[in-house]
């Protein structure tokens, strides 16, 4: 089992959603984050004065799927959160020991 | 504890104060001639049509009685007026502070509401309003003695005093709110770092001391007043208030400014505004609010009104719209806050010239002070270095000044033709120098007194019981440290 945790751009989270249950990935947990990355920021002005704001604000998805899975869900990600321009964002994969459905008890790939 | 005791005898000899003052109110009355044994009403028959309430008196052969006209506009006016102050000025200022010191910003405009109003009907009409003299107001309305009805023995009925085709009542109040926001917008300047209890006696210090001869050297024929014998090189024209409102403040503000000292932090901590929702919506408020402030400003129900009223609304538009084009082609994007203040700033500059100018002028007049105002603000504070936390000085001092100059300039005798009798008067139309070089002249004189007049009271001020927060409370911030309330609780 992997954990796919990917750093998104906001207006992209529906696309995303949309494709990956199309490809019958279900199941997802959105976060509100902020960051930065080789984007490094932006600056506002006031009046003339000038403050750099180091955090941009981005979503961040967690999806646990089968190792069989994961290279679907990362081409699906890669395809739809995709604008070629800089602050689209990161995938992270992270391998899963275990995960554990509370209503039934079931456990491993049962449980996704 | 011997804090909290002092502050108990200080409530004490207020509230005495208070009282003593109600109790002499008849033996002033007494001692003021003539206050109480004549019909009031034929005293003060004074046309305000000619420019503003005050400023060119042209005697009646009749009392005009009151028109409900003339008197429902100048009481909706003065409630415009008011409105400018909270939400109006309350709602701008606040959005531009940190969050910490939101409440602090909309306490000192909603204090000082309640604050200017007692001075005013005490002593501060009288001094800006009262007899002939020149150079300062005399005792006639102190108390307010001859603004409120007196019994009249020969009629056997009470007699309310009038001004012109209004109530001396109506006119007072309407004054009186200017009185109001001129001291809450010094506060723009301090934001952040005042103590509560300084702002307020520098407030009416500075409103008895600085607004009061200046309004009455301006607008009750005193030395600053447009064609009165006693004038400084002929006197200038303000017609709402850019010298004895935005000038006075705007400089005071400066000088503010520079004596507290820049915040901490300032220049490497981010202050950014909190919300410009609040801003953009104060902005907004203070434009509607500015019909009454200058519109009012006719005395009456009239063309001159409408010609106030039409400018006003001109200068508003052409100042947001050229603050915002400066951003747009000097930085790339048009602001919100950048639009909001040239609107301001467009309003400020059209404040004195209001009864003056006509309307292409009054669009020329708006979209300099958005220019010359977005350099005050972007450029000339950040290259000199002080921190006027609101822009109290960019905007309104430097508005009004430019505003009081092209009043000069574009002063039409299409609109105060009676003023010279159809001859040109502005520069633009051929009537010469002399008005520019009038309106200059009160600009240095304005300039001139308050900056004297604000560091002897900030100085006299901090060294009695001091002027800034400790830097923990700072910190903290103001409406925890100053007001022990917080103006966010999301829980």
């Amino acid at each position: 089992m992997k954990k796919v945790e990917a750093v998104i751009r906001h207006f992209k989270l529906d696309d995303v959603k949309n494709a990956l249950s199309e490809q019958g990935v279900f199941g997802m947990t959105v976060i509100e984050v902020s960051g930065y990355g080789r984007q490094k920021g932006h600056t506002e002005t006031y009046r003339g004065t000038e403050y750099a704001v180091d955090f941009v604000p981005k979503k961040k998805i967690e999806i646990v799927c089968s190792d069989g899975n994961l290279q679907k869900v990362i081409d699906t990600i890669l395809r739809t959160a995709q604008t070629g321009q800089i602050g689209d964002g990161k995938i992270f994969v992270t391998n899963l020991e275990d995960s554990i459905r509370i209503r039934t008890g079931e456990t491993g790939e049962d449980a996704i | 504890m011997r804090t909290y005791f002092l502050r108990g005898r200080l409530a004490c000899a207020l509230i005495a104060t208070l009282v003593g003052l109600l109790l002499c109110q008849p033996l002033a009355a007494q001692l003021i001639p003539e206050a109480d044994d004549e019909p009031v009403a034929a005293e003060r028959n004074v046309p305000v049509e000619a420019g503003n309430a005050g400023e060119v008196e042209i005697p009646e052969e009749e009392a005009p009685g009151l028109d409900s006209g003339d008197n429902a506009w100048m009481l909706t006016s003065s409630a415009l007026v008011l409105f400018m102050t909270a939400p109006g000025l309350a709602m701008f200022y606040s959005g531009l502070v940190r969050k910490k010191n939101v409440l602090g910003v909309m306490m000192q405009c909603l204090f000082l509401m309640g604050l200017m109003t007692i001075v005013w009907s005490l002593w501060g009409y009288t001094l800006c309003f009262g007899g002939s003299n020149p150079y300062v107001g005399d005792l006639e309305f102190l108390f307010m003695n001859n603004v409120q009805p007196a019994w009249d023995a020969e009629l056997g009925e009470p007699v309310t005093p009038m001004h012109g085709t209004i109530p001396e009542y109506t006119f007072m109040i309407f004054q009186g709110m200017f009185f109001i926001i001129t001291p809450a917008l010094i506060c723009g300047a301090f934001a952040e770092r005042m103590k509560f209890s300084a702002m307020a006696v520098f407030s009416v210090l500075w409103g008895t001391l600085v607004y009061c001869p200046l309004c009455h050297w301006v607008w009750d024929g005193g030395i600053l007043a447009y064609g009165e014998a006693d004038a400084l090189a002929g006197g200038a024209l303000d017609f709402a208030g850019g010298t004895v409102v935005h000038i006075s403040s705007g400089i005071s503000a400066l000088v503010c400014a520079i004596f507290v000292g820049k915040r901490l932090g300032f220049g490497h901590d981010d202050m950014r505004p909190h919300s410009l929702t609040y801003t953009t919506l104060g902005a907004a408020m203070l434009w509607v609010g500015w019909f009454g402030f200058n519109a009012g400003s006719a005395g009456a129900a009239n063309g001159l009104a409408s010609n106030a009223f039409a400018v006003t609304h001109f200068s508003a538009a052409a100042g947001a719209v050229a603050w915002a084009m400066m951003e747009w082609i000097l930085r790339g994007k048009p602001s919100v806050l950048g639009c909001a203040s040239g609107a301001v700033a467009g309003l400020v500059c059209i404040t004195p010239a209001a009864g003056f100018v006509l309307p292409m002028p009054a669009l020329v007049m708006g979209a300099s002070a958005g220019i010359v105002c977005y350099y005050a603000c972007a450029v000339m504070k950040q290259s000199m270095g002080y921190d006027d936390s609101l822009d109290a000085f960019g905007v309104h001092g430097v508005g009004g000044t430019l505003g009081a100059v092209l009043t000069g300039v574009f002063a039409s005798r299409h609109v105060c033709g009676d003023l010279t009798g159809g001859e040109p008067i502005g520069l633009y139309e051929g009537g010469g120098v002399s008005l520019v070089i009038g309106q200059i002249v009160a600009v240095l004189v304005t300039i001139a007194f308050s900056v004297v007049a604000t560091v002897i009271l900030l100085k006299l001020i901090d060294v009695v019981i001091g002027l800034r927060v400790t830097q923990e409370s700072e910190i903290r911030g103001l409406d925890i440290s100053e007001h022990g309330e917080e103006g966010y609780i999301f829980s």
